[in-house]
C-alpha cells in the first residue's frame, strides 16, 4: 500500500503509565502481546509501581462477533459446496448455478443483517445499540456491493435486462418506500394525506409505476377536477414501454416504441396539459428523465445510484453495460453537485460500474474490517473466470492471497479453526503449507479435540503433523501415568520409538514393584505388539508369567529361553530373566532339555562375559545348578 | 422423510439431549439440551421446539427451535445427561461434575451441586493439582456414574457431597463412555478397544469382565445398551466401525458393521423402537440403521419389548433358544442379507456432527459447524 488513507488509530493499553514506562511487543499470527518494561522514559529509575499482565491486543474483533460467527459458518457451507460442484459446472447451466450461489450468500448476509438489526432496536445499551447499528450498515454495504457485482459481473446482464436488475437492486435497497406506503394508505384519506405526493413520486422514482397509477386513481377520485390529468398520466404510465422477462421483442424494437412514447409525453408536457396541478407536472417531467426535476427530488433518491438507475430508466433504458459508467461518473457529479466529496462506498460502487473488479476489490479490502467479504467474493468471480490475467508479485494469485489470509484470521479464533482447515484446502499453492503449520499450533485441551485435529491431518496425509502431535499426547500421559493411553497414541502414530519408551517404563515398573501394573493393557495387546520389539518383548515376558502361573512349566521354560536367543530381550534384563529361570531349574522335574541348558549357559556367559570384574552371586549359583 | 430443520446458533455443539417425559405421559417430547465446547464461554442450554400443534402452513418458522435459557458451563461440556425432568448433569474437561436444575417458572437454569475434582491425575510427573477431563456420565436416578481420561470410575448420589464409591485406575488408558448394563452393573468403553464390565457389588477394583476386538485395538468411543435386552450392546470406535455385542456369549463381537470414514461419536438405540439405530460420526453424516423385519402382522411401528414374538430371518433358525421371547435382529450373525436399511439423514455434508439424541419421533444432533438439526417425524 502506498499511501496512508487515515491517521492510525491510538489504543491505550489499561493499567501501563505510557508516559512512565516504556513497553515492549511481539507479533502472533492475529493478535499482538504487549507488556511493560523496566526501562524508563527518564534517565533516573523512578520506582513507579509496575504493570504485570501481558495484554493481547486483537485487531480482528469481528470474529468474536456471535452474530457473524453464523455468517462465517453457514458461508463456509456455501464456499465448500461451490468448490465441490465445480467440476460439475458446464455449459449454459454455469451461469445459473453461479448466480444461486451468489444469492445464497446474499441471503446469508441478509438473514444476519436482519438478527442485528433486531438486536440493535431491541437492545438496552445505547453503546452497544451503536456498535449493532454500524455493524448493521456494514453488513448493508457488503449486500449493495455483492448485488451490483452479481448483476454485472455474474448475471452479466445485456442491455434491456440489465436495467430491469438495476431496478430490482434499487428496490430491495431503498426500503422506506414500503413504511411510507403503509403509513399513507392505512391512513382514512390517503390521497389528502401530506406524504401522499412524496409516496406518488417515489413510486415513480423508482420505476414501479402500477402502483403509482394507483395513487393516482385514488387522487383522482377525491378530487374531480384533477380527475382528467390524473387519467392522462395514469395511461401515460400504463403504456410505457418495459422489456418483460421473456418478452420477444427485439432491443430495437423496443427503443422505437420508447421514443413514440417519450415524444407522447413531451407533447403533453408542451401543452401544458398538466399544468394546473404542479404534482403532476413534476411527475411528468421525471418521467421524461429531466435531470433538474431528479435533482429537485434528491431527498427522496436519497443516495446518487438511486439517481443514475432512475435517469437511465426514464432517458435510455436500453443502456448498454459499457455505458453505464458515463452516466454513472456523471451521476455522482450531479448528484454530489461539489457539495460534499465521495465516500469510500460510492468509490467502490464506481468501480464495479466501470468494471474494474480488482479496483473493487482493493477497495473493499481497506474499506471492511475483516476479510470475509473480499475472499468470498473474489473466489466467487473466480469461478466466473474473471480474475484469471492478474498475479501478483509474490506469487499466488489474488484469490488465493486473500482466502489464505481470511483463513488466518480464522485460525487466530479458538474455535472457528475448523473451518479455516477447508479454506486451506482450495488454496493450491500455499494451502498446505499454511495449514500445516497452523495446525500444529492449536492448543490441544482435550483428547477428543486432539482426535479432530488428528483425524484433519490423517486426511490430507501430515504424517509430520500426525506424528509430532501424538508424540506431545503420549509424554503427558506417560507424565500422568497413563501408560495405556500413551501405548495407544504410539500405535496411533505408528511411533516405533515411543512404543518402546512406554515398554521400558512398564519393565522399569515390573523390576521396582516385582509386579505387572495395568495387566489389562498388557495382556491385551493383540496385533499391537508388533509395533516395537520391546513392546513384542512386554506382550512376551507376561505371557510367560501366565504361563507360569498356569503351571505350564515346559511351555514357560522354552518360552523365557527364546525370549534370549531372539535377542528381544534388552540386555538389561537378562539378569531378571536368568533369574526367573531359577526356579524352574530347581524344579524336581526336568524342565529345560539339555539343549535348551546349553543354550541357558551360553546366554550367561555372554552376559557375565561382559562385566568380568563384578562376580554376581546368582550367576554363580546359575552355574552351580547346571552342573 | 421429513422435515429437518437447521439453525445456526454461534457455538459448536458437542452433546444434544431430550428432555424425558413423564412415564405415562402421551405427549412427545418438546425441550431439549446442549452443550457447547472449544468457546472461550461455554453454556450448557436449553430449547424449546415450539407447540406441537400450531403446524402453519408455511411451516417455515414453526419449526426452528428457540433458546429457553442458558448458563455458563466451566470448560467443554464433554457429556450431558437429564438426571430427572428438572436436573441435567454435565461432565466438564476441568474434571468437574455438575448438575444443573431448570426452574420452569422463570425459565433459568442454576447450579444446584457440583463435584468439583471429579476426575484428576496423580502421577509422579503431574502437578498436584492437574485436571483431567471427565468424558461420560451415566444416570438412573438417583446415581451417576462418572469416567474420565484419568482412567477413574466415580459413583455419585444426587445430594451427596463426597462420591459413593471410586475406582481408582479403573484402566490405563482414558475411558471414553458409560452404560448402565443392570442396575449394579456398568459397562466401560476405552481408547485401546477393551469394554469392561464392572459390578458395583462386589468390593475389589477389577471388572468382572473383559471383551475386546481381535485385531487392531482401536479405541472406542461410544457405547449404549439396548433398551429391552440388557445384555446386546452397541460401539462405536475409532475407524467408524459399528459393532453388536451380547456381553454373555463370549468375548467377541457378535457383528462388525463397517460404517463411517472417521470416528463414530454415538451411537444410539431408539428407546422404543428397538431395531432401529443412529449412528453420528466426525465425517459429517448421521445414519439411521433400520434392522426391522418385514413380518406381515407388523402393524404399528411401537412394540413393547416383553411381547412374545419372534422375528425370524433364515439364519438363526437354527439357534438353539428358541424359546426367547424376543430375539433381537442385532444379533443375526449374518448382516449381510441385506436386512439393515441404512439412511443418511442430514441434507449436505456438513463438519463433524458430534452427538445425536432420539425420543420417539424427534431427532436432534448437533454439529461442529454451529449448527442444530432437528426433525418431529422420524418415521414418516
Amino acid at each position: 500500500m502506498e499511501e496512508l488513507d487515515s491517521e492510525p488509530t491510538v489504543t491505550l493499553i489499561p493499567g501501563v503509565n505510557s508516559r512512565k514506562k516504556q513497553m515492549c511487543f511481539d507479533w502472533g499470527p492475529g493478535e499482538m502481546l504487549v507488556c511493560e518494561t523496566s526501562f524508563n522514559k527518564k534517565e533516573k529509575s523512578d520506582m513507579v509501581p509496575g504493570c504485570p499482565f501481558i495484554h493481547i491486543i486483537r485487531k480482528n474483533e469481528d470474529v468474536y462477533s456471535q452474530i457473524l460467527r453464523k455468517l462465517f459458518n453457514e458461508s463456509h457451507g456455501i464456499f465448500v459446496g461451490l468448490q465441490r460442484i465445480e467440476e460439475e459446472l458446464t455449459g449454459k447451466s454455469r451461469k445459473t448455478q453461479l448466480v444461486r450461489v451468489s444469492k445464497n450468500y446474499r441471503s446469508v448476509i441478509r438473514a444476519c443483517l436482519e438478527e442485528m438489526h433486531q438486536l440493535a432496536i431491541a437492545g438496552k445499551d445505547p453503546a452497544i445499540g451503536r456498535q449493532f447499528s454500524i455493524q448493521v450498515s456494514s453488513l448493508s454495504a457488503m449486500e449493495l456491493i455483492w448485488n451490483l457485482c452479481e448483476i454485472l459481473f455474474i448475471e452479466v446482464a445485456p442491455a434491456g435486462p440489465l436495467l430491469l436488475h438495476l431496478l430490482d437492486w434499487v428496490q430491495l435497497h431503498v426500503c422506506e418506500v414500503d413504511s411510507l406506503s403503509a403509513d399513507v394508505l392505512g391512513s382514512e384519506n390517503p390521497s389528502k394525506h401530506e406524504r401522499f405526493w412524496n409516496l406518488v413520486t417515489v413510486l415513480v422514482l423508482q420505476g414501479r409505476l402500477d402502483e403509482a397509477r394507483q395513487m393516482l386513481s385514488k387522487e383522482a377520485d377525491s378530487s374531480p377536477t384533477s380527475a382528467g390529468m390524473c387519467r392522462i398520466l395514469g395511461d401515460l404510465m400504463r403504456t410505457m414501454p418495459v422489456l418483460s422477462p421473456g418478452n420477444t421483442q427485439t432491443l430495437t424494437e423496443l427503443e422505437l416504441k420508447w421514443q413514440h412514447w417519450h415524444e407522447e409525453c413531451e407533447r403533453h408536457l408542451q401543452d401544458g396539459t398538466f399544468a394546473s396541478s404542479p404534482h403532476l407536472e413534476s411527475l411528468c417531467k421525471v418521467m421524461l428523465g429531466e435531470e433538474a426535476a431528479l435533482l429537485e427530488q434528491k431527498g427522496l433518491l436519497s443516495t446518487w445510484y438511486h439517481f443514475l438507475v432512475t435517469r437511465l430508466l426514464y432517458s435510455h433504458p436500453t443502456v448498454k453495460p459499457t455505458d453505464l459508467h458515463f452516466y454513472a461518473q456523471s451521476s455522482l457529479d450531479l448528484f454530489l453537485g461539489g457539495e460534499s466529496s465521495p465516500e469510500p462506498l460510492d468509490n467502490i460502487l464506481m468501480a464495479a460500474f466501470e468494471f474494474d473488479i480488482h479496483q473493487v476489490i482493493k477497495e473493499c479490502s481497506i474499506a471492511l474490517s475483516n476479510w470475509w467479504f473480499v475472499a468470498h467474493l473474489t473466489d466467487l468471480l473466480d469461478h466466473c473466470k474473471l480474475l484469471q490475467s492478474h498475479n501478483l508479485y509474490f506469487g499466488s494469485n489474488m484469490r488465493e492471497f486473500l482466502l489464505l489470509e481470511y483463513a488466518s484470521g480464522l485460525f487466530a479464533h479458538h474455535s472457528l479453526w475448523q473451518l479455516g482447515v477447508d479454506y486451506f484446502d482450495y488454496c493450491p499453492e500455499l494451502g498446505r503449507v499454511s495449514l500445516e503449520l497452523h495446525i500444529e499450533r492449536i492448543p490441544l485441551s482435550t483428547e477428543q479435540k486432539a482426535l479432530k485435529v488428528l483425524r484433519v491431518c490423517e486426511q490430507r496425509q501430515m504424517t509430520e503433523q500426525v506424528r509430532s502431535i501424538c508424540k506431545i499426547l503420549a509424554m503427558k500421559a506417560v507424565r500422568n501415568n497413563r501408560l495405556g493411553s500413551a501405548l495407544s497414541w504410539s500405535i496411533r502414530a505408528k511411533d516405533a520409538a515411543f512404543a518402546t519408551l512406554v515398554s521400558d517404563r512398564f519393565l522399569r515398573d515390573y523390576c521396582e514393584r516385582g509386579c505387572f501394573s495395568d495387566l489389562d493393557l498388557i495382556d491385551n495387546l493383540g496385533p499391537a505388539m508388533m509395533l516395537s520389539d520391546r513392546l513384542t518383548f512386554l506382550g512376551k515376558y507376561r505371557e510367560f508369567h501366565r504361563l507360569y502361573g498356569e503351571k505350564r512349566f515346559v511351555d514357560a521354560a522354552s518360552l523365557l529361553l527364546s525370549l534370549m536367543t531372539s535377542q528381544i530381550a534388552p540386555r538389561s534384563f537378562w539378569m531378571t530373566l536368568l533369574t526367573d529361570a531359577l526356579p524352574l531349574l530347581e524344579q524336581k522335574q526336568v524342565i529345560f532339555s539339555a539343549e535348551q541348558t546349553y543354550e541357558l549357559m551360553r546366554c550367561l556367559e555372554d552376559l557375565t562375559s561382559e562385566r568380568p570384574v563384578r562376580g554376581e552371586p546368582d550367576a554363580q549359583q546359575l552355574q552351580a545348578l547346571c552342573f | 422423510m421429513e422435515e429437518i430443520y437447521a439453525k445456526f446458533v454461534s457455538q459448536k455443539i458437542s452433546k444434544t439431549r431430550w428432555r424425558p417425559v413423564p412415564p405415562g405421559s402421551l405427549q412427545t417430547t418438546e425441550t431439549f439440551a446442549t452443550g457447547s465446547w472449544d468457546n472461550e464461554e461455554n453454556y450448557v442450554s436449553l430449547w424449546s421446539i415450539g407447540d406441537f400443534g400450531n403446524l402453519d402452513s408455511d411451516g417455515g418458522f414453526e419449526g426452528d427451535h428457540q433458546l429457553l435459557c442458558d448458563i455458563r458451563h466451566h470448560g467443554d461440556v464433554m457429556d450431558l445427561q437429564f438426571f430427572d425432568q428438572e436436573r441435567i448433569v454435565a461432565a466438564s474437561s476441568t474434571g468437574c461434575v455438575t448438575v444443573f436444575l431448570h426452574h420452569p417458572n422463570n425459565q433459568t437454569l442454576s447450579v444446584s451441586q457440583q463435584w468439583t475434582a471429579a476426575h484428576h491425575h496423580t502421577g509422579p510427573g503431574s502437578p498436584s493439582c492437574s485436571s483431567a477431563p471427565c468424558t461420560g456420565i451415566v444416570c438412573s436416578n438417583p446415581e451417576i456414574v462418572t469416567v474420565g481420561e484419568d482412567g477413574r470410575i466415580n459413583l455419585f448420589r444426587a445430594d451427596h457431597k463426597e462420591a459413593i464409591r471410586t475406582i481408582d485406575n479403573a484402566d490405563s488408558s482414558t475411558l471414553h463412555a458409560v452404560t448402565f448394563l443392570r442396575t449394579p452393573e456398568i459397562l466401560t468403553v476405552n481408547s485401546i478397544g477393551q469394554l469392561k464390565i464392572w459390578d458395583f457389588r462386589q468390593q475389589g477394583n477389577e471388572p468382572s469382565q473383559i471383551l475386546s476386538l481381535t485385531g487392531d485395538r482401536v479405541p472406542l468411543h461410544c457405547v449404549d445398551r439396548h433398551p429391552s435386552q440388557q445384555h446386546v450392546v452397541a460401539t462405536g470406535g475409532q475407524d467408524g466401525m459399528l459393532s453388536i455385542w451380547d456381553v454373555r456369549q463370549g468375548t467377541m463381537p457378535v457383528s462388525l458393521l463397517k460404517a463411517h470414514e472417521a470416528e463414530m461419536w454415538e451411537v444410539h438405540f431408539h428407546p422404543s423402537n428397538p431395531d432401529h439405530l443412529f449412528t453420528c460420526s466426525e465425517d459429517g453424516s448421521l445414519w439411521h440403521w433400520d434392522a426391522s423385519t418385514d413380518v406381515p402382522e407388523k402393524s404399528s411401528l411401537f412394540y413393547q419389548g416383553g411381547r412374545n414374538s419372534t422375528f425370524l430371518s433364515h439364519s438363526i433358525s437354527n439357534q438353539a433358544n428358541v424359546h426367547q421371547s424376543l430375539i433381537s435382529s442385532w444379533l443375526i450373525t449374518d448382516p449381510t442379507k441385506d436386512r439393515i436399511e441404512i439412511t443418511s439423514l442430514l441434507p449436505n455434508r456438513t463438519l463433524s456432527v458430534n452427538s445425536l439424541d432420539v425420543l420417539g419421533p424427534c431427532l436432534v444432533c448437533g454439529t461442529d459447524a454451529e449448527a442444530i438439526y432437528v426433525t418431529r417425524q422420524l418415521f414418516s
